[in-house]
């Protein structure tokens, strides 16, 4: 395991290089001007724009700006945005909110999906399970924005039970509203994949024994058949971890979270491609290390899978 | 589990005990100052810039730097100047100015407020090396050539028009006379600088030091920025806050559902979806208000373009614009329609100088039409990434294809930065929108920066040397008067030319929440923080 992991490290090494170029060139190639708010709608004083292009390179080539920032980069300076920003900072303050909304989220969707996946899997038919799909149908059709909005004016304005916006250095029960807006959506896949897989392994080989050998039903559920059907959830969740990671601009704008997703946004917009490189950067890496770690789970939750 | 109905139950109440639980978050912060004074908070954008008044010239910065400035004159609602720092500012040929500050102003730092503030400040903008983005608005200056040139490096450091004569007293030696010169000097491009700017610009910038009513705190980038109340400041009556957060929000509808639950204290421009059948009147009850600002929404042509460059077509098109419905269908009737290329609220404004031309007069609109020969459908193009520019060119163009029964396009271009690239780049091949808010409340500053020929904010090429003749004569005339009455000749030429289309004047809807009283706007459209109140 320790050689496929160390493979696994190195692999990161040419995506890094791939995407933070990609990335750094779409934005580049984005067409206008990045400089072009500085002086609302009014022109800007000639004097001005020249001093702004040289600070900023752009009258230089693409690839000589890609190659300063990379030098820069690898020292740990991440630059700074059209507004004069240190981009560290910006990410610094923002990758923690992203990340608490992102484990939040994760943890309903987790919770809820998974008691709803198991309960219906196990009597599949039922009153609740028909309850649950037609839940989760409903949630899968509804855009996050939708879900976002009603939520917002429902439970903020109307019934006043949650302030509408989130306060700018938000704690978990701050983040439980948006979280749940934001895993919707990955709710319902968790509950319908745990639901298929716990239908389909209660006909395993392995659940007749262990039943046949006179395990409870407690054990035989709760030991043996969760752990062998939550392989293709645990993949699932690795993957929206990731994608959660990546911001989420819409639930993010809604609620006024500032996050990653936000910055993005608000710096694609700008032409800002420091900014947007950077925070690539580091979702790049801990997309690539949370794969690895479901990948490394898989091999600890079924003996049967080997790394290789 | 026995039973999937109590399992079911027990799933639904743990979702709504999770909701419920969060109505622990935190509200919109009531932090106080030293005197326990509460904090408010305040609706704002991320400044482009860093904050420095020579170098701001848009509205994310401004708003803060009006809260940690004070300049020599404010503006009144009326557009009038009102000496604030400034005891007196006189002339008798309006080109030699004596200004004389008030005592007892000083710098947040403890520094006092001197003549040589002003006049060093002015130079610092003017200087071309300092590539300051307000540098033009002392091109009136004598000496601005020298340290302004356009081509080449400056010849002097300072300019010669401006003598500081004693701690309280400088003077301003302008190169022509401008009988307007004291309406000018409102603007943040005139604001003091204390000396640790000078020894310092770049330490300045994290923490800047001004002499306003309010003291720099502390900033979180693209979150916000907090100012505390300065207690020793010179104005007339304390503040009545504690300080203020100007809250910075992606998307100015949370910053509307903050407004309407208290969580945000003040929203200066109401989202366009909420002016739809007056909602926000009903959301905001007894906290609300409409209030017109020195602003003009027109549409221009692209004269450089030939086939619009016949004058009768373009009055044509004015002719065909049914303002009135724009105004009843996109902004609720919210604003009124323009009557002439100088906005409500200037001083000098000539009423409806455009009468005729500007109203909706379908008959000749289509008779000049035909006679102009225009052929090929006509096209309006807007960026479509803020405020309601999508909705009302649209309706614009409904209104012009069936007026004069050629087909209308509306071209939506996806963010400003590619709006303006097109715009500088002189190639647009439809009329574009465009709009001018008088910051400095002249009707000089309203027709010079966009009509002048070759001037940085002529988008269309258009070029009149009788109107720009008549500009100069008004901006150099001997008395205020005078001025207006060649300004109201020149717009009565631009209207004959009719380079754009003015639709409407613009107005600011705004909310607040339940704490605050006395809540009055500026003519700069923000929260006029001198005046406000709070009330737990």
């Amino acid at each position: 395991m320790g050689r496929y992991v160390l493979r696994r490290l190195l692999q990161l090494v040419p995506v890094f290089l791939g995407t933070t170029f990609l990335i750094y060139f779409m934005v580049w190639a984005l067409p206008g001007d990045p400089l072009a708010g500085k002086c609302g709608d009014q022109a800007c004083p000639p004097a001005f724009i020249e001093r702004m292009r040289e600070e900023y390179g752009l009258d230089r080539s693409i690839f000589v700006q890609y190659a300063t920032y990379l030098g820069n980069l690898v020292r740990g300076d991440f630059g700074e945005n059209f507004r004069g920003q240190e981009v560290s900072t910006l990410i610094a303050n923002a990758y923690p909110v992203t990340i608490k909304l992102a484990v939040v989220a994760l943890v309903i969707q987790a919770i809820i999906g998974l008691t709803a996946g198991v309960l219906t899997g196990l009597r599949p038919g039922g009153f609740l399970d028909n309850v649950v799909l037609t839940a989760t149908l409903f949630l899968v059709a509804v855009p996050v924005f939708v879900t976002g909005y009603v939520l917002q004016s429902v439970l903020g304005l109307r019934l006043g039970l949650i302030p509408p916006t989130v306060p700018a250095d938000p704690g978990f029960l701050d983040l439980v509203v948006p979280g749940y807006v934001l895993g919707s959506l990955s709710l319902a896949y968790v509950a319908r994949l745990t639901r298929t897989s716990i239908a389909e392994n209660l006909r395993a080989d392995y659940v007749r024994t262990a039943t046949a050998k006179g395990l409870t039903r407690r054990r035989v559920v709760g030991v043996h058949l969760t752990r062998n059907s939550a392989i293709p959830v645990i993949t699932f969740l690795g993957a929206d971890f990731g994608t959660l990671m990546g911001g989420a601009i819409v639930t993010e704008g809604i609620f006024n979270i500032r996050g990653i997703g936000g910055l993005i946004f608000g710096s694609i917009q700008r032409l800002d491609g420091v900014v947007v490189t950077g925070v690539v950067v580091l979702l790049v890496i801990v997309y690539l290390l949370a794969n690895l770690v479901v990948d490394v789970t898989y091999a600890l939750l079924d003996p049967r899978i080997r790394l290789d | 589990m026995r039973s999937p109905r109590v399992a079911a139950l027990l799933a639904l109440s743990l979702t709504s005990a999770l909701v419920l639980s969060a109505c622990g978050g935190g509200g919109g912060g009531t932090t106080g100052d030293a005197q326990g004074a509460p904090t408010i908070s305040v609706f704002g954008t991320e400044p482009e810039n860093a904050l420095l008044p020579g170098n701001t010239r848009e509205t994310g910065g401004s708003k803060i730097l009006d809260a940690l400035w004070s300049g020599l004159v404010d503006y009144n609602q009326q557009g009038e100047p009102e000496n604030k720092v400034a005891e007196s500012i006189e002339s008798t040929d309006s080109q030699n100015w004596t200004i004389r500050i008030k005592d007892g102003w000083t710098f947040h730092d403890g520094t006092p407020v001197t003549a040589k503030s002003f006049v060093d400040a002015w130079n610092y903008v003017a200087l071309k090396t300092n590539a300051q983005s307000s540098s033009e608005f002392f091109s009136n200056v004598a000496g601005f050539d020298q340290v302004n040139p356009d081509e080449g490096e400056p010849t002097a450091q300072a300019m010669s028009g401006l003598q500081v004569v004693d701690d309280r007293t400088f003077t301003v030696a302008l190169t022509a006379p401008s009988p307007v010169f004291v309406n000018t000097l409102g603007d943040v491009a005139f604001y003091p600088m204390p000396e640790s700017f000078f020894a310092d610009p770049a330490a300045f910038e994290a923490n800047p030091v001004g002499n306003g009513p309010f003291r720099y705190e502390s900033r979180v980038p693209d979150q916000n920025v907090t100012v505390t109340r300065y207690a020793e400041w010179g104005g007339e009556q304390p503040v009545g806050v504690g300080g203020v957060e100007f809250r910075f929000y992606a998307d100015s509808e949370a910053a509307y559902q903050d407004v309407v639950s208290g969580n945000l204290d003040f929203l200066e421009t109401i989202p366009g979806s909420f002016l739809i059948d007056n909602l926000y009147q009903q959301d905001l009850a007894d906290r609300n208000g409409n209030q017109p600002y020195a602003g003009i929404n027109t549409m221009t042509f692209p004269i450089y373009d030939q086939r619009y460059a016949d004058p009768q077509l373009r009055q044509a098109i004015s002719m065909a614009v049914d303002r009135e419905s724009i105004i009843n269908n996109v902004y609720n009737g919210l604003v009124q329609p323009a009557t002439g290329f100088i906005p409500e609220g200037v001083p000098g404004k000539v009423d409806d100088q455009c009468g005729e031309l500007c109203t909706f007069s379908p008959e000749r609109a289509k008779q000049q039409f035909d006679a102009s020969g225009f052929t090929g459908p006509i096209e309006l193009i807007s960026n479509v990434d803020s405020a309601i520019n999508r909705e009302w060119m649209q309706a614009a163009c409904v209104s012009i294809s069936n007026t004069l029964g050629v087909p209308c396009n509306f071209v939506p271009v996806p963010t400003f930065s590619e709006f303006l690239d097109q715009r500088r780049a002189e190639n647009l091949t439809g009329i574009f929108r465009s709009g001018w808010v008088a910051s400095t409340p002249t009707m000089d500053y309203v027709l010079r920066p966009q009509y002048t020929t070759g001037a940085a904010n002529n988008n269309s090429g258009y070029t009149n040397p009788r109107f720009d003749a008549l500009v100069n004569q008004g901006s150099t005339a001997a008395t205020a008067e005078e001025a207006y009455a060649l300004w109201a000749e020149a717009e009565r030429v631009l209207i004959q030319d009719m380079p754009a289309v003015a639709i409407n004047d613009q107005s600011a809807q705004f909310g607040w929440s339940p704490r605050l009283q006395n809540v009055e706007m500026t003519y700069g459209r923000e929260l006029d923080l001198e005046t406000v109140t709070v009330q737990e």
